[in-house]
């Protein structure tokens, strides 16, 4: 009778550990907007794009190119890449995934009404789609581009008979919420969760959680008690103030990586004459605009101390940089420098330049985009005070600042950017002249230009040797940095926190989602 | 009564249209939603793809023209961010701020009168003065920290209440809502007790005050030399006479909780509207939050008619004829 007894219990037990086991509920700092995976081209929407459907070409966790829907692709001829395509795939209900869908989703992103961030640009190189059998597919582009399958990175593949003329909103409802990724979709709360339920039948490892909650919790302060009382198991952009605390609980475990956000100061290159918020000493405007000297870029760029920022500012989450992109992502310049923080040698370069005495300069930054920005700016203008260059920091809201930055109205302005693991991304973004033409430079806010590193840059991209592009890529990185079109200063860290019992692998993405994460112990 | 309707809607349209334009001019004032909404990478032919994808290459008299138009048919413009019409984003987090308003206005109203009335009748009490003191508390503290402070206390510490969220929800006239639920009860404790401290506080000051003033009044007198119990006394004389102030803050108060519980919605991640429009606010998402605002104008327009009509039934000697 006991024995009995005992034995239910155990069973019961078991059981509820069992149960427990299969639930996984996560917490993320940045709401999903849509479930249309081509309506909106943001990270947290791809995060949840990328549980419920799968691309052509997946990404790991340190951003290199993995095989997803397809299974290999090669450029079969300069202008001509095939995709050889996963057989045996199923989308949630339970059609068949064939080139047929690939050649529909390609032709249906530019076409997603009121996009206010479409995919276009992705697939703006193919000039024409030919599915040559169920499981071939060629894309033609006018000219070499070897960046082909790393654009098809972003673009989640749809089914043709279950998508045709789907709107937005019968993706965000639910019903269209259909792919043939990890999870298929149960619920959707718009801006507050989605619920998720493993997919048995996906082709890639299977997740280790029957059901999802993907909480959106946008207060920082709120998601870290969510996980401290346990109502969420894995939380994502932990705040740096209470990494310190975190480490000492042992409830929790973090999890971090080198991710892929630059955090840089933009300059002013596109004035001659005077820039508008730089006068000398007395508040009279300068003639000339100084940041125009060679001497005075650098002056500012070892004027201020790295490792400090790191240290104080960002509290350790971040690492130091003199170039794009960290250790271990391609495109890094093997050994190359952070700046060495020297005030004295800032002082006798801005003298050479013409300016014993330094001048004034106002930074400016935003105060609500990346974590510390406001503080950042505080350190920065301290620093180059000490260095000679009297300065004022203003910090203001993203959604007014990043409007100024874009007409060209700051002298000094601290920005951040999501790299893509390849040189050309920051090149051709935030280094090359800005053209409408050629759509080069669109990011290119400070409009530093410089004609041999665009000639540099137009030959690296029809380039289909990966090795000696990214040789010419580092080359073209180096030219822009030893001429400090912008000043690079840390590369933030990702961070998660999980509760026992959970590890979540980190992604240099900032990507958040529930196939990585695993029971740990 | 009908006259005294009609013209207090007449008044209403033209304070909305002149709304309208107000909130619509203000809007358009800020920042550059493009900017804010396009994804960094995109080159300069997307950025003015969707620059007409959002309506925003139209001069501004002419996207406020094409705005009313859709705003007489009763549509108030799509979001930028979820491509649905933003009426029906906000009509969709409705529920869940109401119910989490008129939670907090429940707990101010069962808290605040009886503590009141008591501080009322015995005003040199002992815990007469210590309501009183903790009312001070209840004004004072900001709604953020608290919020936070009963987080890491119900259940960070204590593990009794969940700390964030809406919890189950049950359907009801086809709508999901919370207190229908034990859980979801719990869920919605701790943001209305949070919601409500500040209403408390004034709701007890309010009672206190009438209470004391009414004591003194004649009628009050001579029902007790008529010898009436205090419980008549207190419950049917004065009460009913120190509640017309009571009932216009609470109405104000409800259309304020309803319009602006943002902090508490977002530091309990209540997926309400407060939500709704600060992070429309951040990504400046032009059409929610001009037609979250038209709403707020609209909501506030109808309780204080309700209000007015409550004074009524409270008080016979107010009349709503107004003639002129």
């Amino acid at each position: 009778m006991l024995r009995t007894a005992a034995a239910i219990g155990l069973a019961l037990a078991s059981a509820i550990g069992v149960a427990q086991a299969q639930n996984l509920t996560m917490a993320v700092g940045a709401p999903v907007t849509s479930l249309d995976p081509h309506y909106h081209q943001l990270s947290p929407n791809n995060a949840a794009a990328s549980m419920i459907y799968s691309r052509l070409v997946e990404t790991d966790n340190l951003a290199r190119m993995q095989p997803g829907l397809a299974l290999s692709w090669t450029a079969v001829e300069p202008t001509v890449w095939e995709f050889k395509l996963r057989p045996g795939v199923r989308f949630h209900n339970g059609r068949e995934f064939t080139a047929d869908d690939v050649a529909f989703t390609l032709a249906r992103i530019p076409t997603v009404p009121n996009s206010p961030a479409s995919f276009t640009t992705f697939v703006r190189p193919i000039t024409r789609v030919e599915v040559v059998d169920p499981l071939t597919i060629r894309l033609h582009t006018a000219t070499p581009y070897p960046l082909l399958p790393m654009d098809l990175t972003n673009i989640f593949i749809l089914d043709r008979e279950t998508h045709e003329g789907a709107t937005t909103e019968r993706f965000n409802s639910g019903e269209l919420a259909i792919g043939t990724g990890p999870f298929r979709m149960t619920r959707h709360a718009n801006g507050d969760r989605i619920e998720l339920e493993r997919n048995d039948q996906y082709f890639g490892e299977r997740p280790a959680y029957a059901r999802v909650t993907y909480r959106m919790i946008t207060n920082d302060s709120a998601r870290t008690a969510a996980l401290l009382a346990g109502d969420v198991d894995v939380i994502d952009q932990v705040p740096t103030a209470d990494i310190a605390r975190l480490r000492r609980d042992n409830r929790v475990s973090l999890q971090e990586i080198t991710g892929l956000r630059l955090i840089y100061l933009s300059l002013d290159h596109m004035r001659e004459d005077g820039s508008p918020f730089i006068t000398d000493n007395d508040g009279r405007p300068l003639p000339r605009n100084p940041l125009k000297d060679l001497r005075v870029r650098q002056a500012l760029s070892i004027a201020i101390d790295r490792p400090a920022i790191v240290a104080r500012v960002m509290e350790g989450s971040a690492t130091a940089t003199g170039q794009f992109l960290a250790e271990g992502i391609h495109s890094h310049i093997p050994g190359y420098p952070v700046p060495a923080f020297d005030a004295d040698r800032a002082r006798r370069l801005l003298a050479e330049a013409g300016y014993p005495n330094g001048f004034r300069i106002t930074l400016h930054g935003p105060n609500d985009r990346y974590p510390n920005d406001a503080r950042i700016i505080q350190a920065i203008g301290q620093m180059w005070t000490r260095a000679g260059v009297r300065t004022a920091v203003e910090a203001q809201t993203w959604s007014t600042f990043v409007g100024r930055a874009g007409r060209q109205e700051f002298s000094a302005f601290l920005l951040g950017w999501g790299m893509n693991p390849d040189g050309s991304h920051p090149l051709r973004n935030l280094i090359a002249c800005y053209n409408r033409d050629t759509g080069l430079g669109a990011s290119n806010r400070g409009r530093y230009c410089n004609p041999e590193l665009d000639r540099g840059l137009a030959a690296s991209s029809q380039n289909l040797d990966p090795a000696a592009r990214e040789q010419q890529l580092l080359g073209l990185e180096r030219m822009a940095l030893e001429d400090v079109a912008v000043i690079p200063l840390h590369i933030q860290t990702n961070v998660w926190a999980a509760r026992r019992g959970f590890a979540i692998t980190p992604r240099a993405d900032e990507l958040t989602r529930a196939q990585d994460v695993r029971p740990a112990n | 009564m009908a006259l005294y309707l009609i013209r207090r809607l007449m008044q209403s349209g033209f304070v909305l249209i002149a709304m309208s334009l107000l909130v619509f001019l203000g809007v358009y004032a800020v920042g550059d939603p493009v900017e804010i909404l396009i994804s960094p990478d995109a080159d300069q032919e997307e950025r003015e793809r969707a620059v007409r994808a959002l309506g925003l290459d139209l001069p501004l008299w002419h996207q406020y023209l094409v705005f009313l138009g859709r705003a007489l048919q009763g549509d108030l413009g799509r979001s930028f961010v979820f491509n649905e019409p933003a009426i029906q984003l906000i009509l969709q987090r409705m529920p869940a701020t109401l119910e989490l308003a008129f939670g907090a206005m429940f707990i101010s109203v069962l808290i605040g009168l009886p503590l009141g009335l008591y501080a009322g009748l015995r005003p040199d009490g002992r815990l007469s003065k210590t309501i009183m003191a903790g009312s001070i508390l209840g004004f004072s503290l900001p709604s953020f920290w608290v919020g936070l402070m009963l987080i890491m206390l119900f259940a960070v510490q204590l593990g009794w209440l969940p700390s964030t969220g809406r919890g189950e929800t049950a359907m009801l006239f086809g709508i999901r809502w919370s207190f229908l639920t034990g859980d979801g009860l719990a869920h919605i404790l701790l943001p209305a007790i949070n919601l409500s401290l500040f209403k408390i506080s004034l709701v007890i000051r309010l009672t206190r005050a009438g209470v004391r003033e009414t004591m003194l009044m004649d009628y009050v007198k001579f029902a007790r030399a008529k010898g009436l119990t205090p419980f008549r006394v207190t419950f049917v004389h004065v009460f009913k006479n120190i509640m017309i102030p009571v009932v216009t803050v609470l109405g104000l108060e409800l259309g304020g909780t309803i319009a602006f519980s943002v902090v508490t919605e977002s530091v309990f991640a209540w997926p309400g509207m407060g939500k709704l429009i600060i992070d429309s606010i951040n990504v400046l998402d032009r059409p929610v939050i001009v037609a979250y605002l038209m709403m707020i104008v609209l909501m506030f327009i109808v309780i204080n008619l309700l209000v007015d009509l409550v004074y009524t039934l409270l008080d016979p000697r107010v009349r709503l004829e107004g003639k002129a």
